[in-house]
């Protein structure tokens, strides 16, 4: 099954599988996730949800039995080809992780990091050092919270806020998409509502993936969603994919529709 | 009569009543023994030396500024100038950090962050091993290969047969797998996650490595250095055999000088008069040598503290 979308494709998996060691995780999976949309992957635990978004920036390459069979075609490259370089992807394809993980460094220190670490130089036509961290901090929704303790440390925050800090650092290396695993699972209802809101602003700018557990949240945020669940040999498999519209009230395939109103799952 | 109690009817006051279990009270209070054993021991080690050290200081013939000050260890002739033992000490400590600090930094850096966990699994072992060997052969490894070595590359006149130098650098081998471990724990103490955001926004292996995993365990790699320090100035053996023999102040690394556990070690061997202040003076140096490293622990147990608290 080739899933597509009418929006043109950011990032494209082709016959995707993961295996850890001689493990199958993730089972030939196609998959098409539209420019400046929020796509959300939903489906039961173990479902290879989080394998699935961490293999669009070859995260799962730090586990070190992991390997990957199949494609994923950013840019019109293939992203696992052989002269590739890791590095220069995970730059392009942003993310942000379920238990916020600031650095250890001032809440400054945490946006600017990246941005210096990729070349970020301010000067004449472009924002200064201090006015993209100030952008970047506005974007993520959290400048005006932080505007007059810039230099405190970004573990001083608050849950909601140390993920907003941790979602402006990976705007400031200015990535074309961003992926989030379950960025709201660990904070209370209003942070998750922030983070939602901010979720849909920045699909104006970048294309968003997110996995969630939160069926409510999949629909209240997201433009196309991804079912996942288990086949026989416990291996992720796409079931369907389709607009989240569609998924949630019309889907087409049984085991979505059991996903969805709660018989399963 | 309905009665959910067993055969034996008894009241449940006596059913509940507290059993009396010799076997836990036994083990309880020989465990407690065993932990009182080794602080007594601690407290009476205190209390010997520094019974022994007061009576040094108490002397008439000592005088507290001029056994801080002094530059001369000459007990025969009642001269007790501490500095000369503290400087060959602090001039071996140095060298040893020299060679322990860098070296066990990259170790632990490539053990954490590069190693499969399979090499990590073999190279640990081998690397504590090098702690395990007796002290005694590094002060012939000292004297037999790193003074020969030092001596042909500066020169026979510039490096003399036993001198603070080479007994410093073959102490830091002897404290490299110290430290390597150490900070290896500190390191890999750093949470993943911050490996991961580090990664997720396009930094390379070298750069997550320094700019951040180093950062994050810097209290870790303090505590580190600090016990490595600790380590050195109570390392005896090297020092006893490849140092030198008799108190001399001098900066000069490539002199012989005698350290404050080479003094005590040389002189407890020869024929020392009991009660003597010469024997004295001994503990005198013992109960230095006691505070130095005992502040030292101190303020690593204090950082290392500090340094859980964040992750936590």
């Amino acid at each position: 099954m080739i899933a597509n979308t009418p929006d043109p494709s950011a990032i494209q998996a082709q016959s995707l599988s993961v295996y850890y060691g001689d493990f199958r995780a993730l089972k030939e999976v196609n998959l098409s996730i539209p420019q400046k949309k929020v796509t959300a992957i939903i489906g039961p635990s173990g479902c290879g949800k989080s394998t699935a978004l961490r293999s669009f920036n070859r995260m799962n390459e730090l586990v070190p039995t992991a390997h990957i069979t199949g494609e994923i075609l950013f840019m019109g490259q293939n992203i696992y080809a052989s002269d590739v370089d890791p590095v220069e992807v995970r730059r392009r394809v942003g993310m942000v992780f379920q238990k916020p993980n600031p650095f250890p460094k001032s809440i400054y220190e945490n946006v600017a990091w990246g941005a210096r670490l990729n070349g970020f130089r301010g000067g004449v036509g472009h924002p200064s050092m201090d006015e993209w961290v100030e952008q970047c901090l506005h974007k993520a929704a959290l400048w005006d919270e932080v505007k007059d303790k810039l230099h405190q440390s970004g573990l001083s925050l608050s849950g909601g806020q140390q993920q907003r800090l941790c979602i402006a650092r990976a705007i400031a290396v200015k990535p074309e998409i961003i992926l989030m695993d379950e960025p709201a699972s660990a904070l209370d209802p209003i942070a998750t509502l922030k983070i939602e809101e901010l979720m849909r602003e920045l699909a104006e700018e970048y294309t968003i993936i997110v996995v969630t557990h939160n069926m409510q949240q999949a629909a209240r945020v997201s433009d196309y969603t991804a079912f996942f669940t288990m086949d026989e040999d416990r291996a992720g498999i796409l079931v369907e994919y389709g607009a989240t519209n569609q998924i949630f009230t019309n889907p087409k395939d049984s085991r979505t529709e059991g996903y969805i109103t709660g018989r399963y799952g | 009569m309905t009665n959910h109690l067993p055969a034996k009817e008894t009241p449940a006051a006596s059913q509940l009543r507290r059993r009396h279990r010799p076997g836990e009270r036994i083990i309880q209070g020989f465990l407690f023994f065993c932990g009182a054993f080794s602080i007594l021991t601690t407290l009476g080690i205190v209390y010997e030396i520094g019974k022994e050290a007061l009576l040094f200081f108490r002397s008439p013939e000592v005088n507290l500024w001029k056994f801080f000050t002094g530059v001369k260890w000459q007990p025969q002739i009642g001269e007790f100038g501490i500095l000369p033992l503290v400087n060959a000490t602090l001039t071996t400590t140095f060298f040893a950090m020299l060679i322990a600090l860098p070296l066990g930094l990259c170790v632990a850096i490539y053990l954490s962050e590069y190693a499969s966990a399979r090499l990590r699994g073999w190279l640990k072992p081998i690397l504590e091993l090098l702690a395990g060997i007796p002290t005694v052969v590094y002060g012939y490894f000292a004297l037999t290969f790193m003074t020969p070595l030092l001596r042909t590359i500066f020169g026979k006149d510039v490096v003399g047969i036993y001198n603070t130098a080479s007994a410093g650098l073959v102490m830091g081998i002897l404290i490299l797998p110290l430290i390597a471990s150490m900070s290896e724990d500190a390191l890999s103490a750093v949470p993943r996650s911050l490996r991961e955001a580090a990664y997720g926004l396009g930094a390379t292996k070298l750069e997550t490595a320094v700019k951040i995993v180093l950062p994050a365990a810097l209290s870790g790699l303090a505590a580190a250095l600090i016990v490595g320090i600790s380590r050195a100035i109570g390392e005896t053996m090297i020092v006893a055999l490849a140092a030198g023999a008799g108190p001399n102040f001098t900066f000069n690394p490539f002199k012989a000088a005698e350290t404050m556990t080479g003094h005590i070690v040389r002189i407890s061997g020869g024929d020392l008069s009991y009660d003597s202040l010469d024997y004295n003076s001994l503990f005198a140096i013992g109960i230095l040598l006691f505070f130095a490293t005992l502040v030292l622990n101190i303020i690593s147990q204090r950082i290392v503290r500090r340094f859980r608290e964040v992750y936590e």
